[in-house]
């Protein structure tokens, strides 16, 4: 398929990366030669160096036969005229990165529709949602929800004495009488499926799906005590702060945000009158103890620094807060930290680049049945997918235990109607289903290429 | 250094050399020929080998980087050449290895100088395979290696870089396999319809052929001695154009293909081009006027410039004995050669329209110290990068060019036939003048200046850069 991505910065590079990876046909587009000769040499893509909003550009990438076009510069109003221009032009389907809160309000759907645009993507936004996900079950790692919220995939690191280490996947259902399904186990640098024999070991990163309910029962009974985050210490009026901030009160947290430049406080009180806001460098030990560093339930790093954001969450733990997350955005920096045990991570731009892979493997079959969600887990290295069952098929109606399902493809959850089923060998997948697949080593492209 | 992808690519290659080395094979079993032996054992062992270096390198990456491109594209013609040698010693057709050699690398780097006096005397199978390498030499094998095998690396822009003539390489389309896919099929296209159109003319299937691929890869390697000069009219001007058309950048034809003529008709080589070959016929046509008359000079004038500018070789009079302004003509085009990014060799039109527009800007900054201005190519600004890449690229092409003439000066020829030897080999032609014109050939070179010429061909055909890195220690030591 032919995508056209405007914008080659942290965002469109990682975009550029994985759609590569996917067998696509790439353009880059950016004003800076320099970026366009290293994507060039680093990927297997075409760039075209000038203005993502100039026809004479968009021509020479190719907009005239291109199915996808993705506008994801720093500008708001650029991404929207360009996605315009190229929507006129003959792109099929046109994304557009719409970052300024003014824009993301209830007028957002009326602009799509006028500029023709088939999406808006929000990276703060989205990346919000996941930190409020994670903030709702502080133990897990990470959180993804597929469509039915009650449904969940969630990451837990096993601790030392965890009573789930040591013991087989077999044995599990009679530990807890929780209903969930264990679908991804990551150790060390790889990510398994494993099978009944697997024994789980401290320091795994174990992904299961559950619903909620169960998901809480099974925590109970493995003696993880959950708790909601109900203080909230902010670092960093950035937009995911606003975005985070705005959920959490919704959800009657108490929230501070702390932020240096006395402006942008302005900005952020005027927004969120319910927040407390603190101007202040979130670098200085004495603002963070005076401001009840230790007694809040969660502190989360959203400053534009990396390295600030990894060192302060470090920094948080050891002053005993129960749960501290930092937005990270460089990769070799989170494997760092990862390495370093720096547990919870938020990556704006790799959240992105899940719902446009998503969206690309959807338009490439729109026939059968396509993908709904997709996350990648592992550094990639598995995907966990939600698919919808569109009509009868080869696969649809035979137990799960008779179907002969590819190596490395596990079948992690059924949705019916509103009920959510964990499956075991004699459940069925019934058209009108929605099926959560995990996988690893194969990109699925529809539900069918499981078999 | 990615030891393991280089050593595995190169494996690559030699099966591919294999399975191309069955082409001539097929010819000798047609003609029902001894020397197929030779060709099966050969591509026997091209093969083995092959498969030796994918079994023993299985990379563990495959990532490159721009080095790792230079090295494995001169390692893989250096190998190409040994390998495609083989045939011809083992037939005894040319007993000397180091004389196969140079007629192999010869072929490769589509130049077209050979020490054979009488090419007639070869069998079928032997023509067949040195009027194909020029065919495979043309377009890169690195190229058709791309556009074989699925996902070679991400980055296997920087392997068509160092293969791919010119000063800037881009792609076609997004991926590079498409577009190694994409310049093959122009190529193969094109190559049918020239040996249509030279069947339709009178010739033998087996003739267009060889004279169609010297002609493709601009190499000039003909089965006869008197090269294009028995041929009809018709044959001698079909011959002319495609020699032409051949040395137009293989982007231009993308582009009309997917019908952007526009953008064509607004390129600056491509109008430098034809001007320069028109004006150059015109100026040849007056001068050899009094020695054929009318319609005669005129067509062997065309011929000649094509082939010379086009950096082909072949040849329908013997213009070592036209007046001197026509042979300072000649000389002249080979160091120009046709466009970047068609099979041709020299330093190419673009480089060559770009120093004349960077000295230009520099008189300018002499006279107007305080002026600001920029380059122009194609519409585009060209980047002080690319400028002083393309400045670099003279002054080594300089020193290369008198290194090899100053060698060759150690021979007992005069200066016309050492210095036109050496411009000839290096700028990809094949015939020079004076000893080694079109009616002579390289016979009369020692065994060490044949290896010298044949160094100039690779760093000819290659653009210098990837063979000068095989001499230079830090890109072996690198890990």
């Amino acid at each position: 398929m032919k995508i056209i991505i405007v914008g080659c910065g942290k965002v469109g590079t990682t975009l550029l990366a994985s759609l590569t990876a996917e067998g696509h046909d790439v353009v880059g587009v950016d004003t800076n030669p320099d970026v366009i000769s290293y994507i060039t040499n680093i990927y297997d893509a075409m760039g075209v160096s000038g203005n993502g909003a100039d026809c004479e550009t968009l021509e020479e990438a190719g907009v005239g036969t291109a199915e996808l076009f993705i506008a994801v510069t720093g500008s708001d109003e650029l991404n929207m005229l360009s996605c315009f221009i190229a929507g006129r032009m003959g792109a099929s389907h046109t994304i557009a990165r719409i970052r300024n809160p003014e824009y993301n309000d209830s007028s957002l759907g009326f602009m799509c529709g006028q500029l023709g645009l088939s999406m808006s993507i929000n990276p703060e936004q989205l990346a919000a949602g996941e930190l409020y996900n994670i903030l709702q079950f502080p133990s897990a790692v990470k959180i993804e929800t597929f469509s039915l919220r009650s449904f969940v995939f969630t990451e837990l690191r096993l601790r030392e004495g965890s009573p789930l280490a040591g013991a087989k996947l077999s044995e599990l259902r009679q530990r807890s009488s929780a209903q969930f399904l264990i679908c991804t186990v990551s150790r060390g640098e790889r990510v398994y499926i494993p099978d009944g024999n697997f024994e789980l070991k401290a320091g795994d990163r174990v992904g299961l799906t559950a619903t909620l309910p169960e998901l809480q029962k099974l925590l109970k009974s493995i003696g993880i005590v959950q708790k909601k985050a109900r203080n909230i210490m902010i670092l960093g009026g950035s937009r995911t702060a606003y975005y985070l901030a705005k959920l959490l009160i919704g959800a009657g947290c108490s929230v501070k945000i702390i932020e240096q430049d006395g402006d942008m406080c302005e900005d952020l009180t005027q927004a969120l009158p319910k927040a407390v806001v603190i101007q202040g460098n979130g670098m200085g030990q004495e603002l963070l103890f005076e401001e009840g560093l230790t007694s809040m339930d969660a502190f989360v790093s959203l400053t534009g620094m990396d390295e600030e954001n990894i060192l302060l969450a470090f920094f948080a733990s050891s002053q005993n807060v129960p749960k501290a997350i930092a937005k990270v955005n460089g990769d070799e920096m989170s494997a760092m930290a990862e390495r370093l045990g720096l547990e919870s991570q938020v990556s704006p731009k790799k959240i992105i680049s899940d719902v446009i892979v998503r969206y690309a493997r959807a338009l490439e079959n729109s026939l059968g049945s396509p993908v709904e969600t997709l996350y990648k887990l592992g550094d990639g290295q598995a995907e966990a997918l939600e698919f919808t069952v569109n009509g009868k098929s080869a696969i649809t109606g035979i137990p799960l235990k008779d179907l002969p399902t590819r190596q490395g493809v596990l079948i992690a959850g059924i949705l019916r109607e509103r009920k959510s089923i964990i499956p075991a060998g004699d459940d069925m997948i019934l058209p009108g289903d929605r099926v959560i697949v995990i996988a690893t080593g194969r990109r699925l492209r529809d539900l069918s290429d499981i078999v | 250094m990615n030891r393991r992808m280089i050593l595995y690519t190169l494996g690559r290659i030699m099966l591919l050399e294999a399975a191309l080395m069955l082409l001539p094979l097929a010819v000798t079993l047609i003609y029902r020929e001894g020397q197929a032996v030779q060709f099966a054992v050969t591509a026997a062992a091209a093969a083995a080998f092959g498969l030796l270096l994918c079994f023993f390198s299985k990379p563990r990456t495959r990532v490159i980087y721009a080095k790792d491109g230079f090295l494995l594209v001169a390692l893989a013609w250096l190998l190409l050449s040994l390998f495609g040698a083989a045939p011809f010693v083992m037939t005894g057709e040319i007993p000397s290895f180091v004389d196969a050699f140079f007629e192999t690398v010869s072929g490769f780097t589509t130049t077209g100088a050979s020490i054979l006096s009488d090419p007639a005397a070869l069998s079928h199978g032997s023509l067949f395979w040195r009027s194909f390498t020029h065919w495979i030499g043309g377009m890169g094998i690195l190229v058709m290696c791309m556009a074989i095998i699925p996902s070679l690396s991400a980055r296997s822009i920087h392997i068509m870089r160092a293969e791919m003539p010119g000063p800037i390489v881009g792609k076609l389309v997004p991926r590079a396999r498409d577009t190694a896919k994409i310049l093959y099929l122009i190529y193969i296209v094109m190559t049918l319809v020239q040996i249509a159109m030279l069947c339709f003319g009178g010739m033998s299937l087996f003739e267009s052929a060889l004279y169609s691929f010297g002609t493709a890869g601009t190499g000039g390697f003909a089965p006869y001695a008197s090269s294009c000069a028995d041929f009809s009219p018709y044959i001698q001007y079909t011959i002319t154009v495609f020699m032409l058309l051949f040395g137009v950048n293989f982007n231009l034809y993308y582009l009309m293909l997917i019908r952007r003529f526009k953008s064509v008709a607004k390129s600056e080589e491509l109008w430098v081009y034809f001007g320069v070959a028109a004006l150059s016929t015109v100026v040849v046509a007056i001068n050899i006027f009094p020695k054929y008359g009318g319609a005669d000079a005129v067509r062997h004038s065309a011929f000649q410039v094509a082939s010379i500018m086009s950096t082909t070789g072949f040849s329908t009079a013997d213009f070592n004995m036209w007046p001197g302004l026509s042979k300072a003509v000649l000389l002249l085009l080979m160091f120009v050669g046709a466009c970047a990014g068609s099979t041709a060799g020299g330093i190419k039109v673009s480089r060559t329209v770009l120093l004349f527009k960077m000295m230009r800007r520099q008189l300018r900054r002499l006279i107007h110290p305080r002026s600001v201005s920029t380059v122009r190519l194609e519409g585009k600004t060209v980047s002080e990068e690319t400028q002083s890449g393309v400045a670099n690229y003279l002054t080594l092409y300089a020193i290369v060019m008198i290194a090899v003439f100053f060698i060759l000066s150690f021979e007992p020829f005069d200066i016309e036939t050492n210095l036109s030897a050496a411009a000839a080999c290096f700028n990809n032609v094949g015939p020079g003048l004076g000893l080694v014109g079109p009616a002579a050939n390289y016979a009369g070179y020692s065994a060490f200046s044949k290896i010298v010429l044949s160094v100039a061909m690779l760093l000819g055909r290659l653009e210098i850069y990837p063979v000068l890195f095989l001499f230079a220690p830090s890109v072996w030591r690198g890990k």
